[in-house]
């Protein structure tokens, strides 16, 4: 036996050594991402949750690093693996899914359809500026009578001339408010189509949604088009049809999958430490049964959540993943992570129903989260079709 | 200016690692982690450049690894790195670890060596001062803020009152205080590039020194012991009966902190 010197404790929180599944380069892009939202997030959050509110120049501190977009290559962005974007997300929403929120938006949303689906000039115009976090992008699908269903979108672009006309109404649409260019998407002729719309284009507005319960720390916002009037370049050339929007929220929905789990693995940490410090009938409460069931089953579920990422993660990178596969890894880890939150609520007590602590503002976001980008219930009923062939919305 | 940056690579201190209870060492598990105090001699150093569009080049003794520390102090900027890995190094104490690094530095070429005042494992803290020596050059030690003057390095010495103004003329030795600058965020373009930048790897032969002149055989210092750290022991309760002040006070005298 050696003896041993164990400066930082056990860390339970890397039960089973998923660590081991990473390369440097991926350990590294983590850690960066960790150490800014220990800097720059977890200070803040709390205030930022409380007031309803988002600083817009995180966006260039998280552009400077090469967050925004960081798994696109070229055109500014950092081209990172699948794995690694997966990772920085985690870590982001270990800090708020707010945040996490801002940079799915920014680069699997917005930055994503530009990149796959616009012309040169398009990418040349936008991405560059969009990666450094100068310009703010917003993903306009979702409408008031069109959620679950985007088919059903009453949203229209119609020609005129050379140009676009665009009426309707986008609902639910995250940096809205602060947005300097939305991908709007509105049935045309030919079908659904893409178009990118500078935000200062008259009839253009966006109205902010407030009295929120949920992902206060970030802009939710209406935007209406009233004639919005657009040259022709302005419509994404490389798709037709709801393919477009749904592969971004592929790409998304791969982001979440891993950031659910950042956000259940924090709540975990902070149940776990509290339980050990919160002293009742003369022991800490973690020695107590019940306690340590609901620390096992976080703990459980915040390793299972990871592993079950980094899989996807490696069939993103080697081209095999399905969207099947994405609406497994969403459903299940949002489902997990909010049940680790409420858990440790519980465990909190009193104190787990205010700021101090990060477990309620958790909670209350992962409800937003398990229903947006696919509602839980969407992907179980993609998951029965998978299984069954027969599909049960249509 | 060529600028050398000395890191190291240690054991993540937020993990637990052992000792071995025969040779007293740390054992050093495949992946390590950038000395914390280090960034902030890689930042003066990458600022230092970009000033005077210079290099930045890493050195560092130690079994390579992962190379996972190496690669941050690249991806934050640095040029390249020089890495002594020998196994005959093992045992090596502070003054072997100098010799070794300030050939390495002299056979590369330098203006200025910069380096943490102290590692976060080891603690010997007198490494820059030794290279300094070996190199013959001036040392500015303990820098808490930095500048360049015409032909030198000017800094303000962190002292136990307050700070000295030290400067000397290039080529020249600085060790900084965490809280010099701060240390950039790895970009991730810097951290994808770090694997294409280049590490030499060096043996102790390779610069000079026979397998005697090096590791356990040649220092002449041994840890003769090492011992868990004591459990904490519980404080010193001042009751308050309205004169509370003045204990704490005399307390506060009697640590030298007033």
């Amino acid at each position: 036996m050696s003896s041993t010197i164990r400066p930082g404790g056990e860390t339970p929180n890397d039960f089973l050594q998923i660590d081991s599944l990473l390369d440097d380069e991926e350990r590294l892009i983590r850690d960066t991402v960790r150490e800014f939202v220990g800097d720059r997030v977890l200070p803040n959050v709390a205030e930022w949750f409380e007031s309803g509110y988002l600083p817009k120049e995180l966006a260039r501190e998280m552009g400077a690093i090469g967050l925004l977009g960081m798994h696109l290559d070229g055109y500014g962005c950092a081209g990172t693996n699948a794995v690694s974007y997966g990772l920085a997300c985690t870590e982001l929403e270990a800090g708020d899914s707010g945040v996490r929120s801002f940079v799915s938006v920014q680069g699997s949303l917005a930055m994503y359809p530009i990149w796959a689906f616009g012309s040169e000039e398009q990418k040349q115009q936008w991405l560059p500026g969009m990666a450094s976090g100068e310009i703010i992008g917003c993903f306009g699908l979702t409408e008031p009578d069109a959620g679950s269903d985007p088919g059903a979108m009453r949203t229209r672009a119609r020609r005129d001339g050379d140009d676009w006309v665009i009426d309707g109404t986008k609902m639910w649409i995250t940096n809205g408010g602060i947005a300097d260019v939305a991908v709007v998407w509105a049935q045309t002729d030919e079908g659904i189509r893409g178009f990118i719309v500078p935000t200062d284009t008259p009839g253009f507005t966006a109205n902010d949604i407030h009295h929120k319960l949920s992902l206060r720390a970030s802009i939710t916002s209406e935007l209406v088009l009233d004639g919005v009037r657009l040259p022709a370049d302005a419509a994404l050339p490389g798709v037709v049809g709801l393919k477009g929007p749904l592969s971004c929220l592929n790409e998304a929905r791969f982001g979440i999958l891993f950031g659910a789990v950042g956000a259940g693995r924090a709540s975990y940490e902070a149940a776990l430490t509290y339980a050990k410090e919160r002293v009742q009938f003369g022991h800490p409460i973690a020695s107590y049964q019940l306690t340590q069931r609901k620390l096992v089953e976080m703990m459980v579920k915040v390793n299972k959540g990871m592993l079950l990422s980094v899989h996807l993660g490696r069939k993103h990178d080697d081209g095999t993943l399905t969207a099947e596969q994405i609406s497994f890894g969403k459903m299940e880890n949002v489902r997990d992570a909010l049940e680790v939150a409420r858990e440790a609520r519980s465990i909190l007590g009193a104190n787990g129903i205010t700021l101090d602590y990060p477990v309620i503002r958790h909670m209350n976001n992962l409800e937003s989260v398990i229903t947006y980008e696919g509602t839980n219930e969407v992907h179980t009923l993609v998951l029965g079709h998978a299984i069954t062939g027969i599909p049960a919305f249509n | 200016m060529r600028i050398a940056v000395c890191v190291k690579q240690i054991p993540d201190p937020a993990t637990p690692y052992d000792l071995d209870p025969v040779t007293h060492r740390v054992v050093r598990p495949n992946d390590q982690v950038l000395d914390d105090t280090d960034r902030f001699g890689v930042e003066v150093g990458l600022q230092l450049a970009e000033a005077s569009e210079g290099t930045v080049t890493l050195f560092s003794m130690s079994p390579s690894g992962s190379l996972q520390g190496i690669r941050q102090a690249l991806a934050m900027g640095a040029d390249k790195a020089v890495i002594i890995d020998d196994e005959n190094l093992a045992g090596s104490d502070a003054l072997t670890t100098s010799r070794v690094l300030a050939a390495a530095i002299e056979r590369e070429g330098f203006d200025l060596v910069i380096a943490g005042t102290e590692s976060t494992d080891g603690y010997t803290g007198v490494v820059p001062q030794q290279i300094a020596e070996l190199v013959d050059v001036p040392s500015l030690t303990f820098a808490r803020k930095v500048e360049v003057t015409d032909g030198g390095i000017r800094i303000e010495q962190q002292t136990a009152g307050g700070y000295d103004v030290v400067e000397a003329p290039l080529p020249a030795l600085l060790s900084v205080t965490s809280g010099v600058v701060e240390p950039r965020y790895p970009t991730f373009k810097g951290i994808m590039q770090a694997k294409k930048k280049p590490i030499d790897t060096l043996t102790a032969e390779d610069l000079g020194f026979s397998a005697d002149q090096v590791g356990e055989a040649a220092a002449g210092q041994t840890i003769t012991s090492v011992e868990p750290i004591p459990a904490r022991e519980a404080g010193e309760i001042v009751e308050d009966d309205g004169e509370g002040y003045l204990k704490i006070v005399a307390l506060l005298e009697q640590v030298k902190v007033i």
